[in-house]
Protein backbone atom coordinates (compact mmCIF):
# COMPACT_ATOMS: atom_id res chain seq x y z
CA UNK A 1 0.00 0.00 0.00
CA UNK A 2 2.70 2.44 1.04
CA UNK A 3 4.80 1.37 -1.93
CA UNK A 4 1.96 1.98 -4.41
CA UNK A 5 1.28 5.42 -2.92
CA UNK A 6 5.00 6.18 -3.06
CA UNK A 7 5.07 5.48 -6.79
CA UNK A 8 1.87 7.47 -7.42
CA UNK A 9 3.21 10.52 -5.57
CA UNK A 10 6.62 10.18 -7.24
CA UNK A 11 5.08 10.02 -10.73
CA UNK A 12 2.95 13.07 -9.88
CA UNK A 13 6.03 14.94 -8.69
CA UNK A 14 7.90 14.23 -11.93
CA UNK A 15 4.95 15.10 -14.20
CA UNK A 16 4.05 18.33 -12.44
CA UNK A 17 7.69 19.44 -12.18
CA UNK A 18 8.21 18.84 -15.91
CA UNK A 19 5.02 20.80 -16.66
CA UNK A 20 6.13 23.61 -14.34
CA UNK A 21 9.44 23.95 -16.15
CA UNK A 22 7.91 23.93 -19.64
CA UNK A 23 4.91 26.27 -19.24
CA UNK A 24 5.28 29.60 -21.04
CA UNK A 25 3.11 31.49 -18.55
CA UNK A 26 4.68 32.04 -15.13
CA UNK A 27 1.41 31.80 -13.19
CA UNK A 28 0.58 28.39 -14.74
CA UNK A 29 4.09 27.20 -13.95
CA UNK A 30 3.69 28.27 -10.33
CA UNK A 31 0.39 26.35 -10.10
CA UNK A 32 2.15 23.21 -11.31
CA UNK A 33 5.02 23.89 -8.90
CA UNK A 34 2.52 23.96 -6.02
CA UNK A 35 1.23 20.51 -7.10
CA UNK A 36 4.83 19.25 -7.24
CA UNK A 37 5.49 20.57 -3.73
CA UNK A 38 2.34 18.93 -2.38
CA UNK A 39 3.30 15.57 -3.89
CA UNK A 40 6.80 15.88 -2.41
CA UNK A 41 5.13 16.55 0.92
CA UNK A 42 3.12 13.32 0.56
CA UNK A 43 6.41 11.54 -0.19
CA UNK A 44 7.97 12.92 3.00
CA UNK A 45 4.94 11.76 4.96
CA UNK A 46 5.24 8.28 3.46
CA UNK A 47 8.93 8.18 4.36
CA UNK A 48 8.15 8.71 8.04
CA UNK A 49 9.03 12.41 8.19
CA UNK A 50 5.76 14.20 9.10
CA UNK A 51 7.53 17.34 10.38
CA UNK A 52 9.38 17.80 7.09
CA UNK A 53 6.10 17.26 5.22
CA UNK A 54 4.37 20.00 7.23
CA UNK A 55 7.31 22.38 6.75
CA UNK A 56 7.33 21.69 3.02
CA UNK A 57 3.70 22.78 2.71
CA UNK A 58 3.98 25.75 5.08
CA UNK A 59 7.29 27.22 3.94
CA UNK A 60 7.48 26.25 0.26
CA UNK A 61 3.85 26.38 -0.85
CA UNK A 62 2.83 28.95 1.74
CA UNK A 63 5.72 31.39 1.65
CA UNK A 64 8.19 30.91 -1.21
CA UNK A 65 5.72 30.26 -4.04
CA UNK A 66 3.44 33.04 -2.79
CA UNK A 67 6.44 35.40 -2.80
CA UNK A 68 7.23 34.40 -6.40
CA UNK A 69 3.56 34.88 -7.29
CA UNK A 70 3.58 38.38 -5.76
CA UNK A 71 6.52 39.41 -7.90
CA UNK A 72 4.98 37.90 -11.06
CA UNK A 73 1.78 39.81 -10.39
CA UNK A 74 3.68 43.05 -9.67
CA UNK A 75 5.79 42.88 -12.82
CA UNK A 76 3.14 41.69 -15.29
CA UNK A 77 0.49 44.24 -14.41
CA UNK A 78 1.18 46.58 -17.31
CA UNK A 79 -0.42 45.55 -20.57
CA UNK A 80 -2.06 42.16 -20.94
CA UNK A 81 -3.34 41.66 -17.40
CA UNK A 82 -7.07 41.92 -18.16
CA UNK A 83 -6.99 39.55 -21.12
CA UNK A 84 -4.73 37.31 -19.06
CA UNK A 85 -7.27 37.25 -16.26
CA UNK A 86 -10.01 36.34 -18.72
CA UNK A 87 -8.06 33.41 -20.11
CA UNK A 88 -7.22 32.22 -16.59
CA UNK A 89 -10.89 31.59 -15.89
CA UNK A 90 -11.23 29.09 -18.73
CA UNK A 91 -11.36 25.44 -17.59
CA UNK A 92 -8.60 24.42 -20.01
CA UNK A 93 -6.15 26.41 -17.89
CA UNK A 94 -6.85 25.03 -14.45
CA UNK A 95 -7.94 21.51 -15.44
CA UNK A 96 -4.35 20.18 -15.49
CA UNK A 97 -3.32 21.18 -11.96
CA UNK A 98 -6.83 20.30 -10.81
CA UNK A 99 -6.61 16.69 -12.02
CA UNK A 100 -3.11 16.24 -10.58
CA UNK A 101 -4.18 17.65 -7.22
CA UNK A 102 -7.28 15.41 -7.22
CA UNK A 103 -5.13 12.29 -7.73
CA UNK A 104 -2.92 13.46 -4.87
CA UNK A 105 -5.97 14.01 -2.66
CA UNK A 106 -7.19 10.48 -3.46
CA UNK A 107 -3.79 9.05 -2.48
CA UNK A 108 -3.83 11.02 0.78
CA UNK A 109 -7.37 9.89 1.64
CA UNK A 110 -6.41 6.27 0.90
CA UNK A 111 -3.39 6.65 3.17
CA UNK A 112 -5.33 8.24 6.03
CA UNK A 113 -8.26 5.79 5.84
CA UNK A 114 -5.75 2.95 5.97
CA UNK A 115 -5.05 3.92 9.57
CA UNK A 116 -1.29 4.19 9.18
CA UNK A 117 -0.13 7.60 10.41
CA UNK A 118 3.08 7.48 8.44
CA UNK A 119 4.57 4.67 6.44
CA UNK A 120 7.02 2.12 7.63
CA UNK A 121 8.78 1.23 10.82
CA UNK A 122 10.81 4.33 11.63
CA UNK A 123 8.97 7.59 12.22
CA UNK A 124 10.97 10.62 13.29
CA UNK A 125 8.41 13.05 14.66
CA UNK A 126 8.85 16.72 15.52
CA UNK A 127 10.20 15.89 18.99
CA UNK A 128 13.13 13.89 17.61
CA UNK A 129 13.84 16.56 15.00
CA UNK A 130 13.74 19.34 17.59
CA UNK A 131 16.07 17.46 19.91
CA UNK A 132 18.54 16.88 17.09
CA UNK A 133 18.20 20.49 15.92
CA UNK A 134 18.87 22.17 19.25
CA UNK A 135 21.47 19.78 20.70
CA UNK A 136 24.11 18.66 18.16
CA UNK A 137 23.15 21.12 15.42
CA UNK A 138 22.87 24.28 17.55
CA UNK A 139 25.75 25.99 15.75
CA UNK A 140 24.01 25.26 12.45
CA UNK A 141 20.84 26.92 13.73
CA UNK A 142 22.82 30.03 14.68
CA UNK A 143 24.48 30.16 11.26
CA UNK A 144 21.08 29.76 9.59
CA UNK A 145 19.81 32.71 11.63
CA UNK A 146 22.80 34.79 10.41
CA UNK A 147 21.89 33.78 6.86
CA UNK A 148 18.23 34.73 7.31
CA UNK A 149 18.97 38.13 8.84
CA UNK A 150 21.43 38.92 6.06
CA UNK A 151 18.79 37.82 3.55
CA UNK A 152 16.25 40.21 5.08
CA UNK A 153 18.71 43.12 5.11
CA UNK A 154 19.86 42.36 1.57
CA UNK A 155 16.32 42.14 0.21
CA UNK A 156 15.43 45.44 1.91
CA UNK A 157 18.53 47.13 0.55
CA UNK A 158 18.05 45.86 -3.00
CA UNK A 159 14.30 46.35 -3.10
CA UNK A 160 14.16 49.97 -1.93
CA UNK A 161 12.96 52.68 -4.28
CA UNK A 162 15.61 54.66 -6.08
CA UNK A 163 15.28 58.42 -5.62
CA UNK A 164 15.95 59.28 -9.28
CA UNK A 165 14.64 56.65 -11.70
CA UNK A 166 17.31 56.37 -14.37
CA UNK A 167 16.15 56.83 -17.99
CA UNK B 1 9.64 -3.40 1.60
CA UNK B 2 11.36 -0.35 3.07
CA UNK B 3 14.51 -0.87 1.07
CA UNK B 4 13.45 -0.38 -2.47
CA UNK B 5 11.27 2.74 -2.16
CA UNK B 6 14.48 4.34 -0.87
CA UNK B 7 16.36 3.24 -3.99
CA UNK B 8 13.62 4.47 -6.30
CA UNK B 9 13.36 7.62 -4.22
CA UNK B 10 17.00 8.43 -4.90
CA UNK B 11 16.30 7.95 -8.62
CA UNK B 12 13.28 10.24 -8.26
CA UNK B 13 15.37 12.91 -6.56
CA UNK B 14 17.97 12.66 -9.34
CA UNK B 15 15.24 13.00 -11.99
CA UNK B 16 13.77 16.08 -10.28
CA UNK B 17 17.22 17.63 -10.00
CA UNK B 18 17.87 16.94 -13.70
CA UNK B 19 14.56 18.56 -14.68
CA UNK B 20 15.42 21.65 -12.65
CA UNK B 21 18.93 21.83 -14.12
CA UNK B 22 17.58 21.50 -17.66
CA UNK B 23 15.17 24.32 -16.86
CA UNK B 24 18.01 26.57 -15.70
CA UNK B 25 19.83 25.88 -18.96
CA UNK B 26 16.84 26.24 -21.28
CA UNK B 27 14.64 29.04 -19.91
CA UNK B 28 15.56 32.66 -20.54
CA UNK B 29 13.12 34.25 -18.08
CA UNK B 30 14.74 35.09 -14.73
CA UNK B 31 11.66 34.11 -12.75
CA UNK B 32 11.76 30.65 -14.34
CA UNK B 33 15.45 30.34 -13.52
CA UNK B 34 14.66 31.09 -9.87
CA UNK B 35 11.80 28.57 -9.96
CA UNK B 36 14.11 25.88 -11.36
CA UNK B 37 16.64 26.59 -8.61
CA UNK B 38 13.84 26.01 -6.11
CA UNK B 39 13.07 22.68 -7.82
CA UNK B 40 16.72 21.63 -7.54
CA UNK B 41 16.85 22.57 -3.84
CA UNK B 42 13.67 20.58 -3.31
CA UNK B 43 15.23 17.53 -4.95
CA UNK B 44 18.29 17.85 -2.72
CA UNK B 45 16.04 18.07 0.33
CA UNK B 46 14.22 14.94 -0.80
CA UNK B 47 17.55 13.11 -0.97
CA UNK B 48 18.39 14.22 2.60
CA UNK B 49 15.02 13.09 3.96
CA UNK B 50 15.45 9.76 2.16
CA UNK B 51 18.82 9.29 3.81
CA UNK B 52 17.36 10.10 7.21
CA UNK B 53 14.53 7.62 6.66
CA UNK B 54 16.96 4.95 5.49
CA UNK B 55 19.09 5.11 8.64
CA UNK B 56 16.24 5.93 11.03
CA UNK B 57 17.80 9.20 12.19
CA UNK B 58 16.40 12.72 12.47
CA UNK B 59 19.53 14.27 10.89
CA UNK B 60 18.06 14.15 7.39
CA UNK B 61 15.15 16.31 8.45
CA UNK B 62 17.50 18.72 10.23
CA UNK B 63 19.43 19.14 6.98
CA UNK B 64 16.12 19.63 5.17
CA UNK B 65 15.26 22.47 7.57
CA UNK B 66 18.63 24.11 6.83
CA UNK B 67 17.97 23.79 3.09
CA UNK B 68 14.56 25.37 3.65
CA UNK B 69 16.07 28.36 5.48
CA UNK B 70 18.67 28.76 2.73
CA UNK B 71 15.97 28.61 0.03
CA UNK B 72 13.90 31.25 1.81
CA UNK B 73 16.86 33.65 2.10
CA UNK B 74 17.89 32.98 -1.49
CA UNK B 75 14.44 33.59 -2.94
CA UNK B 76 14.00 36.88 -1.06
CA UNK B 77 17.32 38.30 -2.26
CA UNK B 78 16.76 36.87 -5.75
CA UNK B 79 13.34 38.47 -6.08
CA UNK B 80 14.70 41.82 -4.93
CA UNK B 81 17.40 41.52 -7.60
CA UNK B 82 14.76 40.61 -10.21
CA UNK B 83 12.70 43.70 -9.35
CA UNK B 84 15.80 45.88 -9.55
CA UNK B 85 16.65 44.33 -12.91
CA UNK B 86 13.12 44.91 -14.21
CA UNK B 87 13.21 48.57 -13.23
CA UNK B 88 16.59 49.00 -14.88
CA UNK B 89 16.18 47.03 -18.13
CA UNK B 90 12.34 46.83 -18.46
CA UNK B 91 12.75 43.13 -19.26
CA UNK B 92 13.15 39.78 -17.53
CA UNK B 93 15.31 38.26 -20.27
CA UNK B 94 18.68 36.94 -19.07
CA UNK B 95 20.21 37.87 -22.41
CA UNK B 96 19.61 41.52 -21.53
CA UNK B 97 21.96 41.44 -18.56
CA UNK B 98 24.50 39.54 -20.64
CA UNK B 99 25.10 42.87 -22.40
CA UNK B 100 25.87 44.62 -19.13
CA UNK B 101 29.41 45.98 -19.35
CA UNK B 102 31.36 46.84 -16.23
Amino acid sequence: MVTVLFFVAGALAIVSTALAVTRPNAVHALLYLIVAILSLSVLFYLLGAPFAAALEVIVYAGAIVVLLLFVVMMLNLSHQSVAEERTLLKPSIWIGPGILAAVLLGALIALLSNGAPAGGDSIEGPAAVGTALFRPYLVGVEIASFLLISGVVGAYHLGRRLKEPRP
Amino acid sequence: MRQYPIDYGLVLSAVLFAIGMAGVFVRRNVIFVLLCIEIMLNAAGLAFVLGGARWGQADGQVMFIFILAMAAAEVSVGLALIMRMFHRFKSLDTNEIARMKG
